[in-house]
């Protein structure tokens, strides 16, 4: 498979009468000349470390290299432990995560890319909240690991996954479609409707540039995780009640690619352009390295 | 093309692909060039790498390469007490270099012998890297792939020389370069092989007449 279309990888999946996953894993497995559980096992592996990112970034006191962030999973997590939470515990859980892999990230703490450093939070968030409320084993998770990198395969090939090349719709905006796809799988949703999913978590977060204060992967990239995989949860949500994406996914995978095009580069990760150079977003830099950039 | 473990990976130790990961493969790469335990470094960082990194850790990833660590390793963050620890000494200095990559890092090693490397790599995102030059010879490697790095005397059939040697044993090139410091001097070919090559191998390449040297540099 050249993975340069949804639409192919879900007519294929729907040919063939099995999940996106099942199919990408064998495909996968016949390029790299190797057995499916050897793949398996490697995807498997990434899912462990995925956890132990949860749980790392959980700590209370931990804080980035930088000193500018740490402490926000922890935070949110209180919150939805005391019920205090105003979107309800799936929702409470999915942000806790996202931030906790997210700022382990920041705190160089051990992640996995997903597709990118800066937007590894928001996958192993929505999987790992999903598995919780549903009881889902791992081996579904894993799987469902398959699915979204298929998606992400598409997004990098068709447009781009780099917010050097396309902004943070890139990294941001992938991860979610990616984790949208794959919460429809998981949750016994149609190829079909992952392929809806995917489309809509993509729209809504179009045009989003790439602004890091002071070119680190922390303000606003945490937080984006947070709402990244929000997003991916109101999409699979959508999807799975049978509401369609008006445009394909394919179309608006185009889409962000014209639009990365257009961009300009001052907001595309160079620290030059949107919230990085607000007065506040120049201060942190100057107190990061001692000089605004 | 890609796969699979391009969009859901690398395990990574983070912020930042290109700032960390990248990083800690240059430094694994010179220490490997190195050959030996290094006792004493000085890291140049250009560029990007020079304004940034100690908010990207850039810092702790070189040295925790240095010391052979992998970038999952998640000793990283405390690369630089384990390096005191052991005795190893290091200092950063920022320096623009001129036409580099903005994300360079150019580390002179030494060991407690005294022998030297001086190895310059750019990390060029995703955590992929460049080492543009070692002992200020310029080469171009990626650190995919096993490779050669061979010093021979600049004569006519030197590249069919090491070539057909290579080829005799089954080794593929899959890049190569050539480069030298005057016409009847020393050159310096750099081979890129699949998969890995025997010692015996090396041993019929080093007993070329014209050969200097052969380094064979593993893949990180």
């Amino acid at each position: 498979m050249k993975y340069d279309s949804i639409a192919e990888l879900v007519l294929m999946a729907e040919k063939q009468k099995t999940s996106i996953g099942a199919l990408v894993l064998k495909d996968q497995a016949k390029i790299a000349e190797t057995e499916e559980s050897v793949l398996f096992a490697t995807m498997a592996r990434s899912l462990e470390v995925m956890k132990d990112s949860v749980e790392k970034g959980l700590d209370k006191d931990k804080r980035s290299a930088s000193g500018l962030t740490g402490g926000d999973a922890y935070k949110m997590k209180v919150s939805v432990d005391a019920g205090k939470n105003i979107c309800g515990k799936i929702f409470g859980q999915a942000m806790v995560k996202a931030l906790a892999v997210s700022q382990t990230n920041a705190c160089m703490g051990r992640i996995v890319a997903a597709p990118t450093a800066g937007s590894c939070g928001i996958l192993p968030s929505a999987l790992l909240t999903i598995a919780e409320d549903r009881g889902l084993s791992d081996d579904e998770l894993t799987m469902a690991l398959f699915t979204a990198s298929a998606i992400g395969m598409v997004v990098a090939n068709q447009a781009s996954i780099a917010g050097a090349e396309g902004g943070c719709q890139a990294e941001c905006g992938a991860a979610s479609a990616m984790a949208a796809a794959a919460l429809v799988e998981v949750c016994g949703g149609t190829p079909k409707q992952s392929e809806h999913a995917c489309a809509i978590a993509l729209k809504n977060i179009l045009g989003l540039v790439c602004d890091p204060v002071a070119g680190l992967v922390e303000i606003p990239c945490i937080k984006r995780n947070a709402a990244g995989v929000a997003n991916a949860f109101v999409a699979a949500e959508l999807a799975l009640a049978g509401i369609e994406s008006a445009i394909p996914a394919d179309e608006v995978i185009w889409a962000m690619k014209k639009i990365g095009d257009a961009m300009s580069s001052s907001l595309k990760e160079t620290a030059e352009g949107g919230l990085a150079i607000t007065p506040t977003g120049k201060k942190l830099c100057e107190q990061v390295f001692g000089c605004s950039k | 093309m890609l796969q699979v473990f391009d969009i859901i990976g690398p395990i990574m130790i983070g912020p930042s692909s290109s700032h960390t990961a990248g990083a800690v493969r240059i430094g694994k790469y010179a220490r490997s060039i190195l050959g030996t335990e290094p006792k004493e470094a000085i890291i140049y960082f250009s560029g990007s790498f020079s304004k940034t990194y100690k908010g990207h850790g850039t810092d702790k990833a070189v040295i925790a390469g240095i010391l052979g660590m992998e970038t999952d390793d998640e000793r990283i963050p405390i690369s630089m007490e384990i390096a005191t620890e052991m005795g190893v000494t290091f200092s950063f200095v920022e320096k623009e270099i001129d036409g580099a990559h903005p994300n360079t890092a150019e580390i002179v090693l030494k060991d407690a012998k005294g022998n030297q490397a001086v190895v310059q790599g750019a990390s060029v995102g995703g955590g992929n890297i460049v080492i543009n030059q070692i002992n200020g010879t310029e080469v171009s490697i990626s650190g995919k792939s096993d490779t050669l790095i061979i010093p021979h005397k600049d004569e006519p059939g030197m590249i069919a020389a090491v070539s057909n040697i290579l080829a005799w044993n089954g080794v593929n090139i899959h890049g190569f370069s050539l480069c030298r410091d005057q016409k009847g001097g020393t050159a310096v070919m750099t081979i890129e092989i699949d998969g890995g090559i025997e010692e015996k191998v090396n041993q019929v390449i080093l007993a070329h007449p014209h050969i200097l040297g052969c380094t064979i540099l593993k893949a990180i």
